[in-house]
């Protein structure tokens, strides 16, 4: 019964570090670049949450929807002024180094702000947890509503790039975004609306992840940005699918590894897998194998 | 007034002077060759008239409108359709998904629809594999699938890149019977070709390129008879 307990606690982790790798797989697959400030922005969303909660006695699900536009316009805001003038870069090294440098910048700005002193969050579901087996397992409202919502996002984002016209442009502009534009692709809007997408659902992430670790500091987000980018890679970077399932793994193997071997060590278990995976299959699980007839 | 019509045109690549002082023009209805050796700038000309590649100077009017000012996604609204060299389609897309994508900027559904079964009639081929992810086509299939791709957005003008390039005999005269149709039902088609004796064997007109410049240019038939062209493109 404990180790379903795990596995529940794991699930709902992975399914934090699945909708956030979902924004990093998104914004890799179609701009080819690694935006190492997505972690920063699940911080800077669980802020506007903790603000808009506490300041303001804005209802939670209220405050969710004002950080997701937030998050979104800051998104969108830092893709046009950091990222799309190094588009046509020699080096794809310029627009890494950038990434880092707005997370730093976001990490920072945080801290000057709201100072380092941990803010308590206060969980913004209000479902009461599931008991059963007489007691023995224990669901919390917090693992039921992100493991739900995750799901939901899921599924949402899987209908939108494969049903809707927008979605199939940016699997155009992933692909090619010269042809893109001979379809009459706005490529630039279509860029900078996976960033939306992927900073609304940071906005997310940083609340479901807040209501369960409720410490909110200026580096909340990197750990989880980090290994959310572990479970990209993982899954097979620039895969939605794959997103979901590295993220879900990475959340059990954390959690299990937590549990059975060194809460110390789990961490450093997460990236060995990863060494594994790769080493195995270095396109990750669902990578594409990128076959082309000519 | 033609059709379209390039005045002076300068492209560069960086340092590299690529395309230096080009003039020509296309006539409604006609089909245009552009003919050179690997280098000559023939694709950097099609490219920069679509706005993939910026011109640093002259002008490109297309129905009046100056082009190197205008977007490039937004150029295929106008009616102008650009087969890429390379083919360059979705892989991962599906055959349907990307004939649909060749229909990104139309809206009327009754119109897209009917220009689709219009594709499937002229390329049986994509309808049998509809479904099939265009990665896995032959390149014939693929290089049919460009073109149905280009005229999915019902263009006055079609600009073809090598539409021969890599295939067998066989598909390539297939190929160029199909730029004829498409041209009789219409379509005016500007045709940049390294395979000079079948270009001309189907053009109007055209112009031979040389190290970005236009060295010949007149009847496609006479082109064909003259001996420095013989010579250096036809293999005679």
């Amino acid at each position: 019964m404990t180790f379903l307990n795990y596995l529940i606690n794991g699930l709902s982790l992975g399914s934090v570090y699945a909708i956030i790798a979902l924004g990093y797989t998104m914004v890799y697959g179609i701009a080819k670049m690694l935006n190492f400030a997505h972690g920063d922005i699940i911080m800077v969303g669980a802020y506007i949450i903790y603000y808009s909660m506490t300041s303001f006695g804005i209802d939670p699900i209220l405050s969710i929807v004002i950080s997701m536009v937030l998050c979104t316009v800051l998104g969108v805001v830092i893709e046009r002024v950091a990222y799309r003038p190094l588009r046509n870069a020699s080096s794809s090294l310029a627009v890494l180094i950038t990434a880092i440098g707005v997370s730093y910048l976001l990490q920072n700005t945080a801290l000057l702000m709201f100072s380092a002193n941990t803010k308590t969050f206060s969980s913004v579901v209000a479902i009461d947890p599931i008991k059963l087996f007489d007691g023995q397992l224990t669901i919390s409202g917090e693992a039921i509503v992100t493991i739900a919502v995750c799901i939901v996002i899921m599924v949402g984002l899987t209908l939108f790039v494969n049903k809707t016209k927008a979605g199939q442009a940016m699997q155009a502009v992933s692909e090619d975004k010269g042809a893109a534009q001979l379809m009459g692709i706005n490529v630039n809007g279509t860029i900078a609306l996976t960033f939306a997408i992927g900073s609304a659902l940071a906005a997310v992430a940083g609340a479901l992840m807040c209501s369960t670790y409720p410490n909110l500091t200026p580096y909340t987000g990197t750990m989880p940005g980090i290994k959310a980018f572990v479970a990209a890679v993982f899954g097979g970077i620039g895969s939605i699918p794959g997103a979901m399932i590295g993220g879900l793994l990475i959340g059990i193997i954390e959690i299990l590894g937590k549990a059975y071997i060194s809460s110390q060590l789990a961490d450093a278990i997460v990236f060995a897998v990863l060494i594994i995976v790769l080493l195995v299959k270095p396109t990750g699980i669902l990578g594409k194998n990128i076959q082309e007839k000519v | 007034m033609a059709m379209l019509s390039i005045e002076n045109l300068e492209v560069y690549y960086g340092a590299i002077h690529a395309i230096k002082g080009i003039s020509f023009d296309v006539e409604e209805g006609e089909i245009i060759a552009l003919i050179g050796a690997n280098g000559a700038g023939k694709t950097t000309i099609l490219h920069t008239i679509t706005g993939l590649v910026p011109a640093k100077h002259g002008s490109i009017k297309f129905g009046g409108k100056e082009l190197t000012k205008t977007p490039a996604h937004k150029i295929v609204s106008m009616g102008m359709a650009h087969v890429p060299e390379g083919r360059r389609v979705f892989a991962q897309l599906t055959v349907y998904e990307n004939l649909m994508l060749g229909a990104y900027t139309r809206k009327d559904k009754a119109e897209i629809a009917e220009s689709l079964e219009t594709v499937f009639k002229r390329f049986p081929r994509l309808q049998e594999r509809r479904n099939q992810s265009a990665g896995t086509l032959s390149g014939g299939e693929q290089q049919m699938l460009a073109m149905g791709r280009a005229l999915m957005s019902k263009p006055s003008i079609i600009l073809m890149d090598e539409p021969s390039m890599g295939l067998s005999p066989l598909y390539v005269s297939e190929i160029f019977d199909i730029i004829q149709e498409i041209n009789k039902s219409g379509t005016t088609v500007l045709l940049v070709e390294q395979n000079a004796k079948k270009a001309l064997s189907i053009a109007n007109r055209a112009y031979v390129l040389e190290t970005g410049k236009i060295v010949l240019s007149g009847d496609a038939k006479e082109l064909a008879n003259n001996d420095s062209v013989k010579k250096a493109y036809l293999g005679e």
